[in-house]
Protein backbone atom coordinates (compact mmCIF):
# COMPACT_ATOMS: atom_id res chain seq x y z
CA UNK A 1 0.00 0.00 0.00
CA UNK A 2 1.27 3.45 -0.87
CA UNK A 3 1.55 6.14 1.76
CA UNK A 4 -0.39 9.33 0.93
CA UNK A 5 0.69 12.54 2.66
CA UNK A 6 -2.20 14.95 3.10
CA UNK A 7 -1.87 18.75 3.22
CA UNK A 8 -3.32 20.60 6.21
CA UNK A 9 -6.22 21.83 4.06
CA UNK A 10 -7.48 18.25 3.49
CA UNK A 11 -6.90 16.72 6.88
CA UNK A 12 -10.32 17.55 8.29
CA UNK A 13 -11.88 15.63 5.39
CA UNK A 14 -9.80 12.60 6.37
CA UNK A 15 -10.64 12.50 10.04
CA UNK A 16 -7.69 14.70 10.97
CA UNK A 17 -5.07 12.27 9.65
CA UNK A 18 -1.80 13.71 8.28
CA UNK A 19 -1.29 10.66 6.07
CA UNK A 20 -3.16 7.61 4.87
CA UNK A 21 -2.40 4.19 3.41
CA UNK A 22 -4.18 3.42 0.17
CA UNK A 23 -3.92 0.47 -2.26
CA UNK A 24 -3.60 0.83 -6.03
CA UNK A 25 -1.25 0.21 -8.94
CA UNK A 26 -1.42 3.79 -10.25
CA UNK A 27 -1.69 7.25 -8.71
CA UNK A 28 -5.29 7.42 -9.98
CA UNK A 29 -6.14 4.11 -8.32
CA UNK A 30 -4.52 5.17 -5.06
CA UNK A 31 -6.57 8.37 -5.08
CA UNK A 32 -9.76 6.40 -5.88
CA UNK A 33 -9.06 4.17 -2.88
CA UNK A 34 -8.54 7.29 -0.79
CA UNK A 35 -11.84 8.79 -2.03
CA UNK A 36 -13.62 5.49 -1.24
CA UNK A 37 -12.40 5.81 2.32
CA UNK A 38 -13.00 9.55 2.68
CA UNK A 39 -15.79 10.64 0.33
CA UNK A 40 -15.35 14.37 0.82
CA UNK A 41 -11.84 14.29 -0.62
CA UNK A 42 -13.18 13.53 -4.10
CA UNK A 43 -15.22 16.71 -4.17
CA UNK A 44 -12.29 18.78 -2.93
CA UNK A 45 -9.65 17.36 -5.26
CA UNK A 46 -11.25 16.20 -8.46
CA UNK A 47 -13.01 18.11 -11.20
CA UNK A 48 -16.19 17.20 -13.08
CA UNK A 49 -14.28 15.02 -15.55
CA UNK A 50 -12.56 12.93 -12.88
CA UNK A 51 -9.23 14.71 -13.35
CA UNK A 52 -7.51 16.78 -10.68
CA UNK A 53 -8.66 20.32 -10.03
CA UNK A 54 -6.24 22.84 -11.54
CA UNK A 55 -4.74 23.96 -8.25
CA UNK A 56 -4.06 20.48 -6.86
CA UNK A 57 -0.51 19.20 -7.23
CA UNK A 58 0.30 15.52 -6.74
CA UNK A 59 3.85 14.25 -6.35
CA UNK A 60 5.21 10.70 -6.46
CA UNK A 61 8.52 10.31 -4.65
CA UNK A 62 8.85 14.10 -4.81
CA UNK A 63 8.26 14.40 -8.58
CA UNK A 64 5.22 16.20 -9.98
CA UNK A 65 3.10 13.49 -11.65
CA UNK A 66 2.65 15.75 -14.69
CA UNK A 67 6.31 15.01 -15.48
CA UNK A 68 5.50 11.29 -15.18
CA UNK A 69 2.33 9.67 -16.58
CA UNK A 70 -0.15 11.80 -14.65
CA UNK A 71 -2.85 9.78 -12.89
CA UNK A 72 -1.67 6.69 -14.83
CA UNK A 73 1.77 6.84 -13.18
CA UNK A 74 2.60 3.47 -11.66
CA UNK A 75 2.91 3.33 -7.89
CA UNK A 76 5.06 0.81 -5.98
CA UNK A 77 4.15 -0.75 -2.64
CA UNK A 78 6.50 1.44 -0.63
CA UNK A 79 5.95 4.64 -2.58
CA UNK A 80 4.95 7.97 -1.11
CA UNK A 81 2.31 10.13 -2.79
CA UNK A 82 2.16 13.78 -1.66
CA UNK A 83 -0.81 16.06 -2.26
CA UNK A 84 -0.18 19.81 -2.03
CA UNK A 85 -1.89 23.06 -2.98
CA UNK A 86 -0.46 24.59 -6.16
CA UNK A 87 -0.90 28.22 -5.26
CA UNK A 88 2.33 28.93 -3.39
CA UNK A 89 5.40 30.76 -4.61
CA UNK A 90 6.40 33.58 -6.90
CA UNK B 1 -11.48 50.69 0.80
CA UNK B 2 -11.17 48.36 3.79
CA UNK B 3 -10.18 44.73 3.26
CA UNK B 4 -13.03 42.59 4.48
CA UNK B 5 -12.27 38.96 3.56
CA UNK B 6 -10.10 36.49 1.76
CA UNK B 7 -12.00 35.26 -1.28
CA UNK B 8 -11.36 32.21 -3.46
CA UNK B 9 -10.59 33.18 -7.07
CA UNK B 10 -12.16 29.94 -8.26
CA UNK B 11 -15.35 29.38 -6.26
CA UNK B 12 -15.77 32.73 -4.41
CA UNK B 13 -15.87 31.13 -0.94
CA UNK B 14 -14.83 33.67 1.68
CA UNK B 15 -12.63 33.36 4.76
CA UNK B 16 -11.51 35.72 7.53
CA UNK B 17 -8.37 37.85 7.02
CA UNK B 18 -5.96 35.36 8.62
CA UNK B 19 -2.88 33.40 7.53
CA UNK B 20 -4.55 31.28 4.89
CA UNK B 21 -3.91 31.01 1.17
CA UNK B 22 -5.86 28.06 -0.20
CA UNK B 23 -9.59 27.50 -0.46
CA UNK B 24 -10.51 24.49 1.67
CA UNK B 25 -13.33 23.64 -0.69
CA UNK B 26 -11.64 23.66 -4.09
CA UNK B 27 -7.93 24.36 -3.49
CA UNK B 28 -8.18 27.62 -5.44
CA UNK B 29 -6.01 30.61 -4.47
CA UNK B 30 -7.37 33.14 -2.00
CA UNK B 31 -7.22 36.84 -2.73
CA UNK B 32 -7.97 39.85 -0.55
CA UNK B 33 -11.45 41.26 -1.16
CA UNK B 34 -12.29 44.85 -0.26
CA UNK B 35 -15.56 46.59 0.40
CA UNK B 36 -16.24 49.60 -1.85
CA UNK B 37 -14.53 52.83 -0.76
CA UNK B 38 -16.51 55.12 1.47
CA UNK B 39 -14.49 58.14 0.31
CA UNK B 40 -14.83 60.03 -2.96
CA UNK B 41 -12.10 59.83 -5.59
CA UNK B 42 -10.99 63.35 -4.65
CA UNK B 43 -10.64 62.43 -1.00
CA UNK B 44 -8.73 59.25 -1.85
CA UNK B 45 -6.39 61.23 -4.08
CA UNK B 46 -5.78 63.86 -1.41
CA UNK B 47 -4.95 61.16 1.16
CA UNK B 48 -2.51 59.53 -1.26
CA UNK B 49 -0.81 62.83 -2.08
CA UNK B 50 -0.53 63.72 1.61
CA UNK B 51 0.92 60.29 2.43
CA UNK B 52 4.54 59.28 2.91
CA UNK B 53 6.91 59.05 -0.07
CA UNK B 54 6.74 55.24 0.10
CA UNK B 55 4.26 52.54 -0.87
CA UNK B 56 2.34 53.24 2.36
CA UNK B 57 0.77 56.23 0.62
CA UNK B 58 -1.53 53.59 -0.91
CA UNK B 59 -2.60 52.20 2.48
CA UNK B 60 -6.26 52.65 1.56
CA UNK B 61 -5.76 49.88 -1.01
CA UNK B 62 -3.72 47.49 1.12
CA UNK B 63 -4.94 44.75 3.50
CA UNK B 64 -3.52 46.10 6.75
CA UNK B 65 -5.24 47.20 9.94
CA UNK B 66 -2.91 50.21 10.20
CA UNK B 67 0.23 51.72 8.70
CA UNK B 68 3.30 49.81 9.93
CA UNK B 69 5.22 51.67 12.59
CA UNK B 70 8.62 50.48 11.41
CA UNK B 71 9.35 49.37 7.87
CA UNK B 72 12.23 49.76 5.46
CA UNK B 73 11.17 52.59 3.12
CA UNK B 74 10.06 51.04 -0.16
CA UNK B 75 8.49 52.22 -3.39
CA UNK B 76 8.08 55.54 -5.18
CA UNK B 77 10.73 54.34 -7.60
CA UNK B 78 11.44 56.48 -10.65
CA UNK B 79 9.31 56.30 -13.78
CA UNK B 80 11.89 57.23 -16.39
CA UNK B 81 11.05 58.56 -19.84
CA UNK B 82 13.05 56.37 -22.25
CA UNK B 83 13.18 58.37 -25.48
CA UNK B 84 16.41 56.84 -26.78
CA UNK B 85 15.12 53.30 -26.32
CA UNK B 86 11.79 54.30 -27.89
CA UNK B 87 13.60 55.76 -30.89
CA UNK B 88 15.73 52.64 -31.24
CA UNK B 89 12.62 50.45 -31.29
CA UNK B 90 10.48 52.76 -33.41
CA UNK B 91 8.06 53.47 -30.58
CA UNK B 92 6.44 56.71 -29.43
CA UNK B 93 6.03 57.30 -25.71
CA UNK B 94 8.00 54.81 -23.61
CA UNK B 95 8.54 54.80 -19.85
CA UNK B 96 10.68 52.55 -17.69
CA UNK B 97 9.49 51.78 -14.17
CA UNK B 98 12.84 51.41 -12.46
CA UNK B 99 12.36 48.99 -9.57
CA UNK B 100 16.10 48.66 -9.04
CA UNK B 101 15.71 51.79 -6.88
CA UNK B 102 14.06 49.82 -4.07
CA UNK B 103 16.00 49.05 -0.82
CA UNK B 104 17.17 45.61 -1.97
CA UNK B 105 17.08 46.57 -5.65
CA UNK B 106 14.00 44.72 -6.84
CA UNK B 107 10.20 44.97 -6.75
CA UNK B 108 10.18 42.22 -4.12
CA UNK B 109 10.59 44.89 -1.43
CA UNK B 110 6.96 45.79 -2.12
CA UNK B 111 5.48 42.36 -1.55
CA UNK B 112 7.66 41.73 1.48
CA UNK B 113 6.70 45.11 3.01
CA UNK B 114 3.04 44.17 2.94
CA UNK B 115 3.51 40.49 3.86
CA UNK B 116 5.76 41.29 6.80
CA UNK B 117 3.49 44.05 8.09
CA UNK B 118 0.48 41.75 7.92
CA UNK B 119 2.44 38.87 9.46
CA UNK B 120 3.30 41.12 12.41
CA UNK B 121 -0.33 42.15 12.77
CA UNK B 122 -1.25 38.46 12.86
CA UNK B 123 1.37 37.85 15.57
CA UNK B 124 4.03 35.94 13.63
CA UNK B 125 7.59 36.26 14.88
CA UNK B 126 9.52 34.29 12.27
CA UNK B 127 9.59 35.16 8.57
CA UNK B 128 10.42 32.70 5.79
CA UNK B 129 10.17 32.35 2.03
CA UNK B 130 10.83 30.23 -1.04
CA UNK B 131 12.90 32.40 -3.35
CA UNK B 132 14.69 32.63 -6.66
CA UNK B 133 16.91 35.28 -5.10
CA UNK B 134 15.32 38.72 -5.14
CA UNK B 135 12.72 37.70 -2.60
CA UNK B 136 15.47 36.23 -0.42
CA UNK B 137 17.26 39.59 -0.41
CA UNK B 138 14.08 41.44 0.47
CA UNK B 139 12.93 39.06 3.21
CA UNK B 140 16.38 39.09 4.79
CA UNK B 141 16.61 42.89 4.78
CA UNK B 142 13.08 43.68 5.94
CA UNK B 143 13.26 41.01 8.67
CA UNK B 144 16.56 42.54 9.82
CA UNK B 145 14.97 45.99 10.04
CA UNK B 146 12.03 44.56 11.98
CA UNK B 147 14.32 42.50 14.21
CA UNK B 148 12.75 39.17 13.28
CA UNK B 149 14.55 35.91 12.47
CA UNK B 150 14.39 34.99 8.79
CA UNK B 151 14.71 31.68 6.94
CA UNK B 152 15.17 31.93 3.20
CA UNK B 153 15.04 28.79 1.11
CA UNK B 154 16.65 29.01 -2.30
CA UNK B 155 17.74 26.67 -5.10
CA UNK B 156 21.38 25.70 -4.47
CA UNK B 157 22.47 26.88 -7.96
CA UNK B 158 21.41 30.50 -7.46
CA UNK B 159 23.65 33.39 -8.60
CA UNK B 160 26.30 34.08 -5.97
CA UNK B 161 25.58 37.83 -5.56
CA UNK B 162 22.02 37.02 -4.53
CA UNK B 163 23.20 34.49 -1.94
CA UNK B 164 25.83 36.87 -0.53
CA UNK B 165 23.41 39.80 -0.43
CA UNK B 166 20.99 37.66 1.59
CA UNK B 167 23.39 36.18 4.12
CA UNK B 168 24.83 39.62 4.84
CA UNK B 169 21.60 40.57 6.61
CA UNK B 170 21.97 37.69 9.03
CA UNK B 171 19.22 35.55 7.56
CA UNK B 172 19.38 31.77 7.74
CA UNK B 173 20.16 30.86 4.13
CA UNK B 174 19.06 27.33 3.25
CA UNK B 175 20.21 26.09 -0.16
CA UNK B 176 18.00 23.29 -1.47
CA UNK B 177 19.40 20.68 -3.82
CA UNK B 178 16.75 21.17 -6.47
CA UNK B 179 15.09 23.82 -8.63
CA UNK B 180 12.73 26.56 -7.44
CA UNK B 181 9.69 24.34 -7.79
CA UNK B 182 11.29 21.84 -5.41
CA UNK B 183 12.01 24.69 -2.97
CA UNK B 184 8.43 25.83 -3.27
CA UNK B 185 7.08 22.33 -2.67
CA UNK B 186 9.24 21.99 0.43
CA UNK B 187 8.11 25.37 1.77
CA UNK B 188 4.47 24.41 1.18
CA UNK B 189 5.03 21.28 3.26
CA UNK B 190 6.94 23.18 5.95
CA UNK B 191 4.29 25.88 6.16
CA UNK B 192 1.68 23.22 6.84
CA UNK B 193 3.49 22.08 9.96
CA UNK B 194 4.96 25.36 11.21
CA UNK B 195 1.93 27.46 11.84
CA UNK B 196 3.92 29.99 13.86
CA UNK B 197 6.07 30.89 10.83
CA UNK B 198 4.96 33.33 8.16
CA UNK B 199 6.15 32.09 4.78
CA UNK B 200 5.61 35.30 2.83
CA UNK B 201 4.74 33.56 -0.42
CA UNK B 202 2.92 30.59 1.06
CA UNK B 203 0.63 31.02 4.07
CA UNK B 204 0.50 34.83 3.89
CA UNK B 205 0.64 34.95 0.10
CA UNK B 206 -2.69 36.79 -0.36
CA UNK B 207 -1.24 39.80 1.53
CA UNK B 208 2.18 39.48 -0.12
CA UNK B 209 0.60 39.55 -3.57
CA UNK B 210 -1.26 42.79 -2.76
CA UNK B 211 2.11 44.56 -2.46
CA UNK B 212 2.63 44.27 -6.21
CA UNK B 213 -0.35 46.54 -6.81
CA UNK B 214 1.64 49.49 -5.51
CA UNK B 215 3.92 49.36 -8.56
CA UNK B 216 0.93 50.06 -10.79
CA UNK B 217 -0.53 52.69 -8.46
CA UNK B 218 2.77 54.56 -8.71
CA UNK B 219 2.86 54.29 -12.49
CA UNK B 220 -0.61 55.81 -12.72
CA UNK B 221 0.18 58.56 -10.20
CA UNK B 222 3.50 59.33 -11.91
CA UNK B 223 1.73 59.56 -15.27
CA UNK B 224 -0.45 62.32 -13.78
CA UNK B 225 -3.32 60.01 -12.73
CA UNK B 226 -3.57 58.47 -16.16
CA UNK B 227 -3.40 54.92 -17.47
CA UNK B 228 -0.72 53.67 -19.84
CA UNK B 229 -1.94 52.04 -23.06
CA UNK B 230 0.31 49.02 -22.67
CA UNK B 231 2.40 47.42 -19.93
CA UNK B 232 5.21 44.95 -20.53
CA UNK B 233 6.09 43.01 -17.38
CA UNK B 234 7.88 39.78 -16.53
CA UNK B 235 5.95 36.63 -15.69
CA UNK B 236 7.36 34.11 -13.22
CA UNK B 237 4.50 32.95 -10.97
CA UNK B 238 2.21 35.45 -12.73
CA UNK B 239 1.44 37.25 -9.49
CA UNK B 240 3.03 40.64 -10.31
CA UNK B 241 1.58 40.58 -13.83
CA UNK B 242 -1.98 39.98 -12.65
CA UNK B 243 -1.76 42.37 -9.70
CA UNK B 244 -0.66 45.25 -11.94
CA UNK B 245 -3.96 44.87 -13.76
CA UNK B 246 -5.88 44.44 -10.52
CA UNK B 247 -4.46 47.76 -9.27
CA UNK B 248 -5.56 49.61 -12.40
CA UNK B 249 -9.02 48.01 -12.12
CA UNK B 250 -9.38 49.10 -8.51
CA UNK B 251 -8.53 52.67 -9.40
CA UNK B 252 -10.85 52.67 -12.42
CA UNK B 253 -13.65 51.31 -10.23
CA UNK B 254 -13.23 53.97 -7.55
CA UNK B 255 -12.92 56.81 -10.04
CA UNK B 256 -9.22 57.63 -9.60
CA UNK B 257 -8.54 56.63 -13.21
CA UNK B 258 -10.63 56.88 -16.37
CA UNK B 259 -10.39 54.45 -19.25
CA UNK B 260 -9.74 50.82 -19.99
CA UNK B 261 -7.21 48.33 -18.70
CA UNK B 262 -3.93 48.62 -20.61
CA UNK B 263 -2.91 45.92 -23.06
CA UNK B 264 -0.93 43.52 -20.89
CA UNK B 265 2.15 41.83 -22.34
CA UNK B 266 3.89 39.18 -20.27
CA UNK B 267 7.55 38.30 -20.73
CA UNK B 268 9.15 34.92 -20.10
CA UNK B 269 12.46 33.25 -20.87
CA UNK B 270 12.27 30.58 -23.57
CA UNK B 271 14.01 28.22 -21.14
CA UNK B 272 11.10 28.52 -18.73
CA UNK B 273 7.96 29.56 -20.56
CA UNK B 274 4.96 27.54 -19.31
CA UNK B 275 2.72 30.61 -19.45
CA UNK B 276 3.87 31.73 -22.92
CA UNK B 277 3.35 28.18 -24.19
CA UNK B 278 -0.16 28.05 -22.74
CA UNK B 279 -0.98 31.43 -24.29
CA UNK B 280 0.32 30.28 -27.69
CA UNK B 281 -1.76 27.12 -27.42
CA UNK B 282 -4.86 29.14 -26.57
CA UNK B 283 -5.37 27.44 -23.22
CA UNK B 284 -5.15 28.65 -19.63
CA UNK B 285 -3.74 25.29 -18.55
CA UNK B 286 -0.03 25.83 -17.90
CA UNK B 287 1.84 22.56 -18.24
CA UNK B 288 4.79 22.66 -15.83
CA UNK B 289 8.33 22.72 -17.26
CA UNK B 290 11.86 22.09 -15.98
CA UNK B 291 13.54 25.50 -16.14
CA UNK B 292 16.80 25.96 -18.06
CA UNK B 293 17.56 29.67 -18.47
CA UNK B 294 19.93 32.39 -17.29
CA UNK B 295 16.86 34.29 -16.05
CA UNK B 296 16.81 32.46 -12.73
CA UNK B 297 14.58 35.00 -11.04
CA UNK B 298 11.86 33.98 -13.52
CA UNK B 299 12.63 30.26 -13.39
CA UNK B 300 9.34 29.02 -12.00
CA UNK B 301 8.31 25.94 -13.95
CA UNK B 302 5.01 25.54 -12.14
CA UNK B 303 3.51 29.04 -11.95
CA UNK B 304 0.75 29.46 -9.35
CA UNK B 305 -0.98 32.32 -11.16
CA UNK B 306 -0.20 31.09 -14.67
CA UNK B 307 -3.84 30.50 -15.67
CA UNK B 308 -4.83 34.00 -14.56
CA UNK B 309 -1.87 35.53 -16.42
CA UNK B 310 -3.00 33.84 -19.64
CA UNK B 311 -6.59 34.97 -19.13
CA UNK B 312 -5.46 38.56 -18.47
CA UNK B 313 -3.31 38.65 -21.60
CA UNK B 314 -6.24 37.31 -23.64
CA UNK B 315 -8.75 39.70 -22.11
CA UNK B 316 -6.66 42.82 -22.76
CA UNK B 317 -5.57 41.93 -26.29
CA UNK B 318 -1.99 41.45 -25.12
CA UNK B 319 0.05 38.28 -25.01
CA UNK B 320 2.80 36.35 -23.29
CA UNK B 321 6.04 35.99 -25.26
CA UNK B 322 9.27 34.15 -24.63
CA UNK B 323 12.84 35.20 -25.52
CA UNK B 324 16.08 33.22 -25.71
CA UNK B 325 19.06 33.60 -23.39
CA UNK B 326 20.97 35.45 -26.14
CA UNK B 327 18.05 37.84 -26.57
CA UNK B 328 18.01 38.33 -22.78
CA UNK B 329 21.72 39.29 -22.76
CA UNK B 330 21.11 41.66 -25.67
CA UNK B 331 18.11 43.11 -23.83
CA UNK B 332 20.22 43.91 -20.78
CA UNK B 333 22.76 45.73 -22.96
CA UNK B 334 20.10 47.55 -24.98
CA UNK B 335 18.39 48.91 -21.85
CA UNK B 336 21.69 49.88 -20.23
CA UNK B 337 23.01 51.62 -23.37
CA UNK B 338 19.84 53.57 -24.08
CA UNK B 339 18.52 54.41 -20.60
CA UNK B 340 21.43 54.16 -18.17
CA UNK B 341 19.55 51.50 -16.23
CA UNK B 342 21.42 48.26 -15.61
CA UNK B 343 18.99 45.42 -15.06
CA UNK B 344 19.27 41.80 -14.09
CA UNK B 345 18.29 38.98 -16.41
CA UNK B 346 14.56 39.39 -15.70
CA UNK B 347 14.76 42.95 -17.05
CA UNK B 348 16.64 41.57 -20.04
CA UNK B 349 13.66 39.29 -20.63
CA UNK B 350 11.25 42.20 -20.42
CA UNK B 351 13.30 44.52 -22.62
CA UNK B 352 13.87 41.77 -25.20
CA UNK B 353 10.14 41.06 -25.23
CA UNK B 354 9.39 44.75 -25.81
CA UNK B 355 11.88 44.72 -28.68
CA UNK B 356 10.18 41.64 -30.10
CA UNK B 357 6.72 43.22 -29.91
CA UNK B 358 8.06 46.37 -31.56
CA UNK B 359 9.79 44.42 -34.33
CA UNK B 360 6.61 42.46 -34.93
CA UNK B 361 4.66 45.68 -35.37
CA UNK B 362 2.35 44.93 -32.44
CA UNK B 363 2.79 48.37 -30.88
CA UNK B 364 1.32 51.47 -32.45
CA UNK B 365 3.66 54.52 -32.27
CA UNK B 366 0.83 56.49 -30.67
CA UNK B 367 0.78 54.17 -27.64
CA UNK B 368 2.03 55.08 -24.20
CA UNK B 369 4.04 52.04 -23.10
CA UNK B 370 5.41 51.18 -19.65
CA UNK B 371 8.28 48.70 -19.36
CA UNK B 372 8.65 47.17 -15.88
CA UNK B 373 12.28 46.67 -14.89
CA UNK B 374 12.02 44.60 -11.75
CA UNK B 375 15.60 44.00 -10.61
CA UNK B 376 19.22 45.20 -10.62
CA UNK B 377 21.99 44.07 -12.97
CA UNK B 378 24.55 43.76 -10.19
CA UNK B 379 22.69 40.68 -8.96
CA UNK B 380 23.25 38.74 -12.19
CA UNK B 381 26.56 40.28 -13.16
CA UNK B 382 27.70 37.16 -15.02
CA UNK B 383 25.11 37.85 -17.71
CA UNK B 384 27.22 40.69 -19.14
CA UNK B 385 30.63 39.08 -18.63
CA UNK B 386 32.47 38.94 -21.96
CA UNK B 387 29.91 41.17 -23.70
CA UNK B 388 32.41 44.03 -24.09
CA UNK B 389 36.16 44.64 -24.10
CA UNK B 390 38.22 46.56 -21.59
CA UNK B 391 41.17 48.42 -23.11
CA UNK B 392 44.28 48.04 -20.96
CA UNK B 393 47.21 50.41 -21.52
CA UNK B 394 50.38 51.75 -19.88
CA UNK B 395 49.86 55.00 -17.88
CA UNK B 396 51.23 57.18 -20.70
CA UNK B 397 49.48 59.77 -22.89
CA UNK B 398 51.02 58.22 -26.00
CA UNK B 399 49.56 54.85 -25.10
CA UNK B 400 46.13 56.40 -24.68
CA UNK B 401 46.39 58.35 -27.95
CA UNK B 402 47.47 55.20 -29.74
CA UNK B 403 44.20 53.49 -28.80
CA UNK B 404 41.86 56.46 -28.93
CA UNK B 405 43.42 58.78 -31.49
CA UNK B 406 40.20 58.87 -33.46
CA UNK B 407 38.01 59.82 -30.49
CA UNK B 408 36.93 63.44 -30.16
CA UNK B 409 39.10 65.54 -27.82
Amino acid sequence: MAKVKLPTQLRDAAGGATEAQAPGGTVGEVLEALYAEHGELRERMSDADGGLRRFVNVYLRGEDIRFLDGLDTEVGEADEVTILPAVAGG
Amino acid sequence: MPADALKCKECSSTYPLEARYVCDRCFGPLEVAYSPPTSSADELKRRIQAGPHTLWRYADFLPLDGTPRAALPTGMTPLVRADRLAEHLGLGELWVKNETANPTHSFKDRVVSVALARAQELGFETIACASTGNLANAVAAHAAYAGLPAYVLIPADLEEPKILATGAYGANVVAIKGNYDAVNRLCTELAGDRDDWAFVNVNVRPYYAEGSKTLAFEVAEQLGWELPDRVVAPVASGSLFTKIARAFEEWIDCGLLAGELPTMNGAQAAGCSPVAQAFAAGTAVCRPVKPDTIAKSLAIGNPADGPYAVELAQKTGGGVDAVTDDEIRAGIRLLAETTGIFTETAGGVTTATLAKLAARGDIDPSERVVLCITGDGLKTIDAVRGSFEVTEIEPRVEAFDEKFAGAAV
